[in-house]
């Protein structure tokens, strides 16, 4: 029953991904009808000024949203299940903290004002943050105490957050003018290099997900009960933290620090697939994917000509959604 | 040592550890400490014999006495208040959620306490006496639709509650941004400044609202303590043990919540000490109860060292309080890792 069940919602959840990625080609500051869209996808006419809108910037646009969806999804499932902590999320392993002071050091002291440019110091900042927490929290050996990875990310976190505010409140306005818009979270002019980047990154950290999903199952046990049913619980947690690194980093430098997906979509993957990692990896990708791309299309539909940052539609919706969803499904606790 | 001594007086039975004991006193005399040195800090620096020469009224100078008690004392207490207030608060939040990252920033209390200062300060561009009041009653109305939206059936589940609140607590991140991001550039910037959490120019008008309303919650939280240790237990063996679960649920976060409006009013947002104050309690004292008095006691001792930090610090540089206690804190915690080799 609750097999049958499971595949509607993720067939389901397909259906509406596609539709809404038909929809995001075609909505923006400039609409484009349906018929051109499909015939810009089928046969491109360099010479139209609407197929370029779709190739060069829609369709960049919406891989960035669905694979930064797919990312931060995995990732929050991952990191829930190896710390046992239903409120564990990606951001935790001092991921987006990296990022963004990256990001205000390049703007403040070298004066860059390009977001296609942020994507490399917020993928530097978030790698050495994570590297940084990965060697203090002592992954390696961290096997039987993921706590301390834990306090490791949050100790760092909170430095890195407060160096990033002291350089903001001592940097010139303009300074603080261009890192609001950063720290909003936005697929806005996503280049195609990010998104070669992007998306190597997630395929990677998805074949390493994949690889450990048995072991998540067991570990979510229990220490004791995983390592008796045979998981290994070093080298899942070194490769959980792997994986949750290039995921998560990689969709933080494409996509600035959008924080509730990977907390939200895990809870809602389990209400509806039940506790097997199996499923709730990709259920919470997909769902993961649906609302950062939901967001994209809404916060170009409510403010058009201008728009709204994903990120910010994403946490003004996500939240009351989040708070029905946990209030009507029974939400299992990790 | 034994672990822990009772006194009885007829019904009433009171136990008390003396490790936890010592330490608590550890601490407060170490915040006296901290205390004289700030009051002798600044731009006219006094020694801690004039500081106290001035505190008891027998200073030759007048003007030591005036900056002590007009300028320095009032500045003081409030850190003090309200780094206890929070340690307190974190205790609470962290008992309650059953997790060691439970803490009123993690559960929405903040960023509702946030959302009011913000729409105050970019909307109606508001004074800074506005902004603490709005500050904390949007704090309470959060904790308040939080509570609410908990309630099933006339039960409020620790752990609905914390997902309840991170729900909430998005959403208002989300209008946060959007605030800062759509108003104009100066009134974002007074905006992030009052995010950064502040304690200078506070006056008596900070202080004694803050130390009062410590004075009227802190008996009301020690009075059900014991109560929130059993909880700890799971809600089934509580109630077996004859607690009413929801009831003491419900007064415990209410006074968790009013010490976080009372804090976030007085200085803003400060990060870190309701994280780290009561976990780092709780080691000192070893202890299995809620580390309630020992968490304010070090809240407060954290908060005052961090603005000695802050205020000594060389250069030019802008320090805001909220940060630099992220900043030290942080780095402490960091530097105990790196330390140890069991946490």
């Amino acid at each position: 029953m609750r097999r049958q069940r499971r595949r509607w919602w993720l067939a389901i959840g397909i259906l509406a991904l596609a539709l809404l990625a038909l929809v995001s080609l075609a909505v923006g500051s400039r609409s484009i009808p349906a018929g051109t869209v499909v015939a810009a996808l089928q046969s491109h006419d360099p010479g139209n000024d609407l197929h370029l809108i779709v190739w060069e910037l829609r369709v960049p646009r919406l891989i960035t949203a669905v694979l930064a969806g797919v990312a931060l999804g995995l990732a929050g499932a991952i990191m829930q299940a190896v710390t046992r902590n239903p409120l564990a999320e990606p951001g935790l392993l001092g991921i987006n903290a990296g990022a963004a002071v990256a990001v205000v050091l390049a703007v403040t002291l070298l004066g860059l004002t390009r977001p296609a440019h942020y994507v490399w110091f917020a993928s530097l900042g978030s790698g050495l943050a994570g590297a940084a927490v990965f060697l203090l929290g002592r992954a390696h050996e961290t096997g039987t105490n993921p706590v301390r990875l834990v306090l490791a990310g949050a100790g760092l976190s909170i430095v890195l957050i407060a160096i990033t505010g002291i350089v903001i409140l001592n940097a010139p306005p303009t300074a603080f003018d261009d890192f609001r818009h950063w720290a909003a979270g936005s697929v806005e002019g996503a280049s195609i290099e990010a998104v070669a980047v992007l998306a190597s990154c997630t395929i990677a950290g998805f074949a390493i997900a994949l690889s450990i999903v048995g072991g998540l199952n067991a570990l979510v046990l229990g220490q004791e009960l995983g390592q008796a049913l045979g998981a290994a619980p070093r080298t899942i947690w070194l490769l959980a933290c792997l994986a949750v690194m290039l995921l998560a980093g990689a969709a933080t430098a494409a996509a600035g620090p959008i924080g509730f997906v990977g907390l939200m979509a895990p809870h809602l993957a389990r209400a509806v697939v039940g506790p097997d990692h199996r499923w709730i990896l990709p259920s919470s990708a997909l769902f993961a994917a649906l609302l950062l791309l939901g967001a994209d299309v809404l916060g170009r539909v409510v403010a058009a000509p201008s728009e709204i940052a994903a990120g910010i539609v994403v946490a003004l919706l996500g939240g009351p959604f989040f708070i029905v969803a946990v209030r009507r499904f029974r939400v299992s606790r990790a | 040592m034994r672990a822990h001594a009772t006194i009885r007086l007829g019904k009433l039975s009171l136990r008390w550890r003396p490790r936890t004991a010592i330490t608590c006193a550890g601490l407060i005399a170490i915040g006296f400490a901290l205390a004289i040195v700030l009051l002798g800090t600044g731009t006219l620096a006094f020694s801690s014999a004039e500081v106290v020469a001035a505190l008891l009224g027998r200073s030759e100078n007048p003007m030591a006495e005036r900056v002590v008690w007009g300028l320095r004392l009032p500045r003081v207490v409030t850190a003090a208040c309200v780094g206890a207030a929070l340690g307190m608060a974190g205790a609470i939040f962290q008992s309650i959620s059953r997790n060691a990252l439970g803490s009123p920033d993690m559960i929405g209390f903040t960023t509702g306490a946030a959302t009011g200062a913000i729409v105050q300060i970019i909307l109606f561009g508001a004074e800074p006496l506005a902004v603490s009041l709005a500050a904390a009653l949007s704090c309470m109305a959060t904790a308040a639709l939080v509570f609410l939206l908990a309630l099933k059936g006339r039960v409020i589940g620790g752990y609905r509650l914390v997902l309840m609140g991170i729900g909430v607590g998005a959403t208002l991140t989300g209008v946060n941004t959007m605030l800062l991001v759509a108003s104009d550039l100066d009134r974002s910037i007074s905006a992030q400044i009052w995010l950064a959490g502040s304690l200078t120019a506070r006056s008596w008008s900070h202080a004694v609202p803050a130390a009062l309303g410590l004075a009227l919650i802190i008996p009301v939280a020690l009075l059900y303590a014991r109560r929130l240790a059993l909880l700890e237990m799971g809600d089934d063996a509580a109630s077996q043990l004859g607690i009413p679960v929801e009831r003491t649920r419900l007064a415990m976060v209410m006074t968790a919540v009013g010490l976080t409006a009372l804090a976030t009013a007085a200085t803003g947002p400060i990060a870190f000490i309701a994280l780290a104050g009561p976990q780092l309690a709780r080691r000192l004292c070893r202890s299995p109860d809620v580390p309630l008095l020992s968490g304010a006691a070090m809240g407060a001792v954290l908060l005052l060292a961090a603005d000695l930090v802050s205020q000594r610090f060389p250069s030019g540089l802008n320090l805001p309080i909220g940060l630099t206690t992220g900043l030290l804190g942080g780095a402490y915690l960091l530097w105990r890792l790196a330390r140890d080799a069991k946490v």
